[in-house]
């Protein structure tokens, strides 16, 4: 290998590396914020506290406490399930972004392009409506969205003509026939407390999030991120075009298929617990092709190390700004519009 | 690779494209395919690639059956080069060269070192390997050009398909990517190459395969198939053979009453 690739991998590797350490950074500042603030040092000392207890080291070691019964609640069972879960949505989101943009190739696809959120929202809507608990709320927006992008590519497939081109235009129909669902839904729903409820929902929280909702959501955004992150190669081939990755040797309809299978169940496991989030999926990509370049190899570990600590920060901010909490769906739009506004304004510079 | 292409018939719905085409191709041949717009060259090459699966007649490399291949398989004696275009995302030229060894890979592996050292090696060969860094879409169209021949050769494939590879180049990159190509086809490599251009062919081909109305109309030696007659049946224009000091050149003439005043 000569000392040019080397550099590439090397500066590949040197962004990957900050952009773990910013995530880092902030996962441990996060944990100091909130109404009753906790120092670092302390926020260190709990969570390495917590961790030698986890794995029994505490009993050889034991360790000093320094902190109130208070604080640890504050950071270990308040704060910490929710930033974890901050991390994990915004992660899925820009994995899920940054693949619906390699695969229909267009920089402007975002995770819910073949109608996903749609699905989700009227699923949730739905359970809403019926009287559900949160679990059910998140079990039916799940289920809506997996249902919608089913539907979508069943009906790309049986089209003639361009699969990407039927994709992105089913997903456009079943995703407004879904939206006017969740519309109708609203109607009906009982002023009082559905309504705001649905509303709510729709722009998108994590507040409220326990311990016991982590691994439910965590199971599906690995099962889908981790055929995602080995298939990013792969991604690069088949956004030259079909015709092109074929001759590459690439099998392009069973490698598409498999790609919005995985992006889907990611999408769907982040915002059946999150509610409708937008733009993360689609401005983290942008920024971090500008970072690492356009190479999936460099660019997919990027978007989601990029969109986990984006999410925290939106996250920090929607519950710490105001005395009540600001939906984190409006932020994110919020900060990422004007963002993506810097970006595209933003003079080019040449990989 | 020898590539031979049996009474391949193809129709798009009802619509007949390619009808009884049969040639053989060899290695350290390059034969230029040419014929009017619309004639079937693409076809032709979407059959070869294997992308255009529902034709008629025999399609074989080195004796295989290409129908009896996988994709993969056919990208490992197959290879494509394409017209320069636009690409949607910005990949370096060293990206773009790699992806020409990813047959070779487990679909769910990433290049490594073997596969940095083919690419390598595709562009010193070429001699682009001092625009390895740079982003594909900034380079010139010749360079462009030169790049997918390099993802070519790192792909190992002995067939090389072009598909109107000169069509947005200038003269002087136009006779500087035939040189390669040209190259090529002398080390070993087997080359169908279309064109639009005949004099392309009288200079560079060993052989002419001429598609008229979907059919052969012309298989041959340069010298002996590429004739005035052959010319006007094709492009339904009159044409002109001289010889120069720099070698044969074919000019169409024109068919209007000045045409021939231009001495």
């Amino acid at each position: 290998m000569d000392k040019a690739a080397k550099q590439g991998r090397g500066r590949r590797a040197a962004v990957l590396l900050g952009a773990a350490g910013v995530l880092f950074v902030l996962f441990l500042v996060s944990l100091t914020l909130g109404r009753y603030s906790v120092p670092l040092t302390e926020v260190i000392r709990i969570l390495f506290h917590k961790l030698c207890s986890i794995i029994g080291l505490d009993r050889i070691w034991p360790m000093r406490v320094t902190w109130t019964a208070f604080m640890e609640n504050a950071v270990v069972n308040v704060r910490l399930p929710r930033i974890v879960m901050a991390v994990l949505v915004g992660c899925s989101l820009s994995a899920a972004g940054a693949t619906f943009q390699g695969v229909f190739r267009n920089p402007m696809a975002s995770p819910d392009i073949l109608g996903a959120s749609n699905g989700a929202a009227f699923g949730a809507a739905l359970a809403i409506l019926l009287g559900c608990s949160s679990r059910y709320i998140t079990v039916f927006a799940f289920v809506g969205s997996i249902i919608t992008v089913a539907l979508v590519f069943l009906i790309a497939q049986r089209a003639p003509g361009l699969r990407v081109v039927n994709l992105i235009l089913a997903g456009i129909m079943i995703g407004s026939l879904f939206s006017a669902g969740t519309s109708y839904l609203k109607l009906v729903a009982d002023p009082s407390n559905q309504l705001p409820a649905i509303t709510y929902w729709l722009m998108g929280s994590l507040s409220g999030v326990r311990h016991e909702h982590i691994l439910p959501a965590a199971i599906p955004m690995a099962l889908g991120l981790i055929p995602l992150l080995l298939l990013r190669w792969r991604l690069n081939l088949l956004s030259l075009g079909d015709s092109e990755a074929r001759a590459l040797g690439v099998n392009c309809d069973l490698l598409r298929a498999v790609l919005i299978l995985c992006a889907t169940l990611v999408t769907a496991a982040s915002i059946s617990v999150s509610g409708v989030i937008g733009w993360v999926g689609l401005v983290i990509p942008h920024l971090s092709r500008k970072l690492i370049g356009s190479d999936n190899r460099g660019l997919l570990p990027c978007s989601m190390l990029l969109g986990g600590a984006f999410l925290l920060l939106v996250d920090d901010v929607s519950r710490n700004l105001l005395q009540t909490e600001i939906p984190i769906g409006i932020l994110t739009a919020v900060i990422g519009a004007p963002f993506f506004i810097y970006l595209l304004l933003r003079k080019e510079k040449t990989l | 690779m020898m590539l031979s292409v049996r009474d391949l018939t193809f129709a798009y719905k009802k619509t007949p494209v390619l009808s009884g085409v049969s040639f053989d191709a060899e290695p350290g041949e390059l034969m230029a395919v040419l014929g009017p717009n619309g004639v079937g060259k693409t076809t032709l090459f979407r059959c070869i690639l294997g992308e255009q699966k529902r034709y008629k007649g025999m399609i074989a490399i080195d004796g295989t059956d290409l129908r009896t291949l996988s994709t993969r398989e056919t990208a490992h004696r197959v290879a494509y080069i394409p017209q320069t275009h636009a690409m949607t995302f910005r990949f370096s030229v060293r990206d773009v060269v790699l992806m020409g060894t990813s047959h070779t890979l487990s679909p769910l592996a990433s290049p490594g070192r073997e596969q940095e050292r083919i690419a390598e090696e595709a562009m010193e060969r070429l001699g682009i390997e001092g625009l390895s860094d740079r982003s594909f879409d900034t380079l010139s169209g010749g360079e462009q050009q030169l790049c997918y021949v390099a993802r070519a050769l790192s792909q190992q494939a002995k067939i090389l398909l072009m598909d109107e590879p000169t069509s947005s180049l200038d003269y002087g990159n136009q006779l500087r990517v035939l040189n390669v190509v040209k190259d090529l086809a002398k080390d070993g490599y087997t080359v169908l190459l279309s064109t639009h251009n005949p004099q392309h062919a009288l200079w560079y081909a060993d052989r002419v395969l001429a598609l008229h109305n979907g059919s052969v109309a012309a298989l041959g030696p340069v010298k002996e198939t590429l004739t005035p007659a052959l010319f006007e049946t094709l492009y339904g224009t009159r044409a002109e053979l001289c010889e120069t000091p720099g070698g044969s050149v074919i000019l169409p003439v024109s068919n209007k009453p000045n045409g021939g005043e231009m001495k």
